[in-house]
């Protein structure tokens, strides 16, 4: 392409985009998109206040009523005598319970890592930015094999402790320590007498509020969504989280699943309720948490 | 002293990252006696006839949705980050950024139902393409671009947010000194802000292509709704998860998930050591 070429090029696509059609066109585009982000969400919270046949016959839009709404509750929660309820619980207790080890083990961690020197810091440290990167489904089959020579197969402990190792929150925590907390705040407060742990617990702590946030959203968020790990570690459905839960109630829906019709059949609004209950811990803390999420994902790319 | 701030972490990352590691290759190389096979697990898994497809299916689902992915985020990154009235601006990134609170299962869960002429908020389009229940809609052929659109509804608004901050970080400066010097918004964006946006769509390709080749609950959870239509050996996971828990072939499923593994570990050490992201690590 010659010169003459772009700069034809560049002043057609000047008149496109800042006159009148142009600005239409981007219109178009942007609604298009903010239609198909937002409407799957929007008819999945109406789609709970409809009966079955509602769903397939009422407007899309428009919504339901409360009775209808109180119909699946009550369907949803009657499921195979309140399984929803302990699949809820057991998500809360799996992605609390890895959170807490998450925190306690990636803090120090990142701490020492950022502001201490040890051998095998480095390596350390690579090892944590490849495992930080590679999907943590990659290594759900082998960790099953590991735990099923030891035996923990079937019991919380097999999906809390692989999940309590989050090497992104090491990292998160690492790169907040090593740039957000002097060395010389550190090397004053030893003078006056303070133990290496007294150094962290009443200097590095204190300062430590935003990053044991983050790192706590982020572990949260990945643990309460987590399929494939308790998919494989949990054999039975009393242990389920509320994730998998979800494929029992698929199973049951005879709308997808024909051979399943019977006492115990769930009708699709009632299988679009447990959708939204499954998510909604994570949708709330995302509700508040964007700015989180930006912090986290560039933390990598604020070293220039 | 620094040891015990390490410890818990470490004992973590040996037992969860290094050991399951090694045990997968020491799995992967013997037989289910413990003798060793050589490559012969390998063969056989590859071998198999189930295996070559399922490698073509998580090729044509990351080849829909990394195009998408790179070509629509940069774009919408762009145009939001164009759009001078703030509140227009902030609702729209937030509106993009709501779905990835619905990850797994929740969100293919939805899916399922958006799919389905009967209950679907879009049938009208789907009537329009000719489908008109929803064993039509997921015939083999259309679920790489069907798991790519789920894919992408989910996980797209994230990296735009993250876009937008990237671009927000260019110099004003910079800026205004093209436009001064009679630069377009469009050739702004193509010259100026695309180049210094490289480097966060090269780590969003390099993390999506790794968790792309994990593809799992999408095919498993379709398999289950549409009574095996959809194969429960579509992706390599799935099949790595047939070996272990159908065939109690533990080694062939090691193998599969060495494979994965190998695969994904070089991706990440490829943007380590040279993605300029790490550089102080």
């Amino acid at each position: 392409m010659t010169t003459v070429d772009i700069g034809r090029h560049a002043t057609r696509r000047r008149s496109d985009l800042s006159g009148w059609s142009g600005r239409t066109i981007v219109g178009v585009v942007i609604a298009i998109f903010v239609l198909f982000f937002a409407i799957p969400i929007v008819w999945l919270l109406l789609a709970t206040t409809k009966s079955a046949h509602g769903l397939i016959v009422s407007d899309p839009f428009l919504p339901g009523s409360i009775s209808d709404f109180a119909a699946n509750w009550d369907q949803l929660f009657g499921f195979q005598d309140g399984a929803v309820t302990s699949w809820v619980g057991n998500s809360a207790l799996y992605a609390l319970g890895a959170l807490v080890i998450t925190l306690i083990a990636s803090i120090p961690a990142g701490y020492a890592m950022a502001l201490t020197e040890f051998k095998f810091r480095r390596l350390l440290l690579v090892l944590t930015l490849i495992v930080m990167l590679i999907p943590n489904t990659a290594l759900v089959l082998p960790i099953f094999l590991e735990l099923n020579v030891v035996g923990l197969i079937g019991s919380p402990l097999s999906v809390i402790l692989p999940m309590a190792f989050f090497p992104f929150g090491v990292y998160l925590t690492y790169i907040y320590f090593s740039t957000s907390v002097p060395r010389d705040l550190l090397a004053a407060a030893r003078l006056d007498g303070c133990s290496e742990f007294q150094v962290f617990t009443r200097v590095a702590l204190p300062l430590a509020a935003p990053i044991i946030a983050l790192v706590g959203f982020f572990s949260f968020v990945q643990s309460w969504n987590n399929f494939f790990l308790p998919f494989v570690m949990l054999p039975s459905s009393d242990g389920y989280p509320v994730q998998v839960g979800l494929t029992s109630l698929l199973a049951s829906t005879p709308a997808f699943n024909p051979s399943s019709a019977g006492a115990q059949s769930v009708q699709l609004p009632t299988l679009a309720l447990a959708t939204v209950i499954s998510v909604l811990p994570v949708l709330i803390v995302f509700l508040f948490a964007q700015r989180f999420l930006v912090a986290g994902m560039t933390a990598g790319g604020t070293k220039e | 002293m620094s040891y015990g701030f390490i410890a818990l972490y470490t004992v973590l990352a040996v037992a969860f990252g290094i050991l399951p590691a090694i045990y997968a290759l020491f799995l992967a190389f013997t037989t289910g006696d413990g003798g060793f096979a050589g490559i012969d697990n390998f063969t056989k898994v590859i071998g198999d006839f189930r295996f070559l497809p399922a490698v073509e299916h998580v090729a044509l689902y990351l080849l829909f949705w990394l195009v998408a992915l790179v070509v629509l985020v940069a774009f919408l990154a762009l145009i939001v980050h164009a759009i001078s009235v703030r509140w227009l601006s902030r609702s729209l990134r937030f509106i993009f950024y709501l779905p990835g609170a619905l990850a797994g299962a929740s969100s293919v869960l939805l899916w399922l139902f958006v799919l389905d002429p009967t209950a679907s908020p879009v049938s009208g389009l789907l009537h329009l393409f000719g489908f008109s229940s929803f064993v039509q809609v997921i015939v083999p052929t259309h679920l790489p671009p069907v798991f790519a659109i789920i894919a992408f509804w989910t996980g797209a608004g994230g990296w735009i947010v993250i876009m937008y901050g990237a671009l927000n970080n260019i110099s004003h400066d910079v800026i205004e000194a093209a436009r001064i010097d009679g630069a377009t918004t469009v050739q702004i964006a193509l010259r100026i802000q695309l180049p210094l946006l490289r480097k966060w769509i090269s780590y969003m390709g390099i993390m999506s292509l790794a968790a792309g080749t994990q593809l799992f609950v999408e095919p498993q959870l379709l398999s289950q709704a549409s009574n095996a239509i959809v194969p429960n050996d579509y992706s390599l996971n799935q099949l790595a998860y047939q070996y272990a828990f159908q065939q109690n072939d533990f080694n062939g499923a090691a193998a599969i998930s060495l494979l994965l593994l190998v695969i994904a570990l070089a991706l990440s050490a490829v943007f380590v050591t040279r993605g300029g992201l790490f550089e102080r690590g």
